[in-house]
């Protein structure tokens, strides 16, 4: 009798978490998650210093592992206690309300700015303690100390590496009216926080591309009324014309050596990959053929190029091997697949698609490589530009949402889904960063 | 960076192999897509190219101030329609007797498919456009080919009225 009303209590608490869950105001919208989600309570961290901290990081961590589709996090309104310590955790309490894991932890000064944080994860079903940690800090890096929690917390217990702590660029564009628009360069964490401008103008600026150690973005601006390949550095700002020849400049793609990029360039009168090596600005043309070739991305070895081209009469992605420029063709299923990006494995390849059928839609897919299986991951129109997580667990892309452009990522096995809406403007072409140091 | 650097004979060919390349190709994209509708849309299209020109009309010179200056093209293609022969015949005569004129052709097409793919369609609609003023007598140096592809659309919308109009060419004199 008491087992069967303990059961039917934790139902009841896990659909109400559920519906919970699904309500929650978050500027990433979960709309769908793993059949199960792991449920974790994850509680305010103590704080015993007089000035309210400027974040709140366990609402940060709670809200990375949520979003993360794995986890489903407990609400605090629901919980009965919030203990700092270990001699303060009833495990019973947080096994009746249907918690599997139990996250704590206290912030202490270190002096002026300086924090410390100590937090503790624990298996409320095994009554144990999993892991635990103390890590420094300061008021003003409170989100990253938070990110880096989740990264700890969400590898324990899924064995995938977190990307909580990287970023993500992207281009907004805004319609001002009369033909004029105001085109910007975004970065922000990847949960979209810290927002901020690193370009803007009038003038399109399109294909943001990371260097592999995360400290550059190469990316396409028309700022002088022609396109032009440029890279900043976004630690001082600094940025640097790359290339702008009569023609397209455009598609730049970072080799993972981080001393070559691949970029589709039309000076030689239609658009050819080529690469160019930054430090002895040489520039080697790899594709030779009188059809469009663009969108160059770089097998993780950096042995070849995957590009897209119109070649067999409709867009379709290729693989030039650069030792001896044999190209293969690697999508065969749908009438449009272009944009391609490999997982860091380079098994698979996420693509934008379009089904052979009439009126279809274009979509994300992703194409296993071994296997040759193609699956089709969203079920919106005009799905483009996708960027892989580090970690290869989420495609990010841009769609429409209404008559604006959102981001919303879709995980590759296709069970979890989030949005970004926008705060104002079109969102475009993000770029998921490497994992940073 | 100033303009087109073809001769005209290398022009043709390519015009020719591009046209062969595009008859090939245009069945298995469109169809899907362009349904018997098209006809009449790509009629509604160009009787709203004069207020899409880009440049009023006291900007353009005298002789091709009533010409059109925006060409539209079909879904995944850049052959130059039969529509905008004589406007575009018309502008290289002029661009032909007056070899100090220049213009610059803006390709541009629908937000349907992969941005860089479609800079790249832009382009290649901008080159069939300028290849066409070439062969009938413009010179290769007054005419500069630059793709915006799907980042300056004509129209908001996500219909096919919308994107009709946004797969165009803007013909633009330089100022003088």
């Amino acid at each position: 009798m008491v087992i069967a009303m303990k059961q039917r209590l934790l139902a009841c608490c896990v659909l109400m978490l559920l519906a919970f869950g699904v309500r929650a105001e978050l500027v990433i919208e979960v709309t769908q998650g793993v059949d199960a989600p792991t449920p974790i309570a994850v509680v305010p961290f103590g704080w015993s210093g007089g000035t309210p901290l400027p974040e709140d990081i366990a609402e940060i961590v709670s809200t990375d592992l949520y979003r993360s589709g794995f986890f489903s996090a407990m609400k605090r309104s629901d919980m009965l206690s919030f203990p700092q310590q270990q001699a303060q955790v009833f495990f019973r309490d947080w096994r009746v309300s249907g918690q599997n894991y139990l996250l704590i932890g206290r912030v202490t000064s270190a002096g002026g700015e300086q924090l410390q944080v100590t937090y503790e994860l624990y298996d409320v079903l095994k009554e144990t303690r999993v892991f635990g940690e103390q890590i420094s800090g300061s008021t003003r890096n409170m989100r990253d100390m938070a990110h880096y929690i989740a990264d700890a917390v969400f590898e324990k217990l899924t064995g995938l590496r977190g990307a909580f702590s990287t970023r993500i660029a992207y281009v907004t564009a805004q319609n001002q009216g009369g033909g004029r628009h105001r085109y910007s360069l975004q970065l922000a964490d990847a949960d979209g926080a810290r927002a901020r401008t690193i370009l803007e103008s009038r003038e399109p600026i399109m294909s943001p591309s990371w260097s592999k150690d995360g400290s550059k973005l190469a990316y396409v601006s028309f700022e002088s009324s022609r396109p032009g390949i440029y890279v900043q550095h976004l630690a001082t700002g600094k940025r640097e014309k790359i290339q702008s020849f009569a023609g397209l400049n455009g598609a730049p793609a970072w080799a993972p050596d981080g001393q070559r990029l691949a970029l589709t360039l039309s000076k030689d009168g239609n658009p050819e990959i080529y690469t160019l090596d930054l430090a002895r600005r040489q520039l080697t043309r790899v594709t030779h053929h009188y059809g469009i070739d663009t969108e160059p991305t770089w097998s993780p070895d950096g042995q070849s190029i995957l590009f897209t081209s119109d070649r067999g009469g409709q867009p379709q992605i290729y693989r030039v091997y650069l030792s001896d420029r044999r190209i293969e063709r690697v999508t065969f299923e749908g009438n449009y697949n272009s944009s391609g990006k490999l997982t860091q494995d380079g098994r698979f390849l996420a693509m934008v698609h379009r089904s052979a059928g009439a009126g279809a839609a274009f979509n994300i897919a992703v194409q296993d490589l071994k296997t040759g299986r193609l699956d089709i991951l969203t079920q919106t129109s005009l799905d483009e530009s996708p960027t892989i997580a580090p970690n290869g667990s989420i495609v990010l892309y841009a769609t429409q949402q209404g008559n604006t452009g959102v981001l919303a990522a879709v995980s590759l096995d296709g069970r979890v889904r989030f949005r970004m809406p926008s705060s104002s403007g079109d969102v475009r072409e993000p770029a998921w960063s490497p994992y940073l140091q | 960076m100033r303009a087109l650097n073809v001769t005209k004979v290398a022009a043709l060919a390519l015009t020719f192999a591009w046209v062969a390349g595009c008859s090939s190709t245009s069945t298995q994209t469109d169809s899907a897509d362009m349904g018997a509708g098209m006809g009449s849309d790509s009629g509604a299209m160009t009787s709203g190219s004069a207020g899409m020109g880009g440049m009023s009309g006291s900007e353009l010179p005298a002789e091709v101030a009533n010409l059109q200056t925006v060409f539209y093209f079909d879904f995944d293609q850049s052959t130059v329609k039969g529509e905008s022969f004589a406007d575009l015949e018309a502008h290289a005569r002029y661009l032909s007797s007056n070899p100090q004129a220049s213009v610059r052709l803006e390709g541009h097409a629908d937000e349907r498919g992969t941005r860089e793919y479609n800079i790249a369609l832009g382009e290649r609609r901008g080159n069939a456009v300028a290849r066409f003023l070439m062969v009938n007598g413009a010179n290769a140096g007054q005419v500069e080919v630059i793709s915006y592809g799907e980042e300056k659309p004509a129209v908001m919308g996500h219909g096919s009225d919308s994107w009709a109009q946004n797969r165009r060419v803007e013909l633009k004199y330089a100022g003088r």
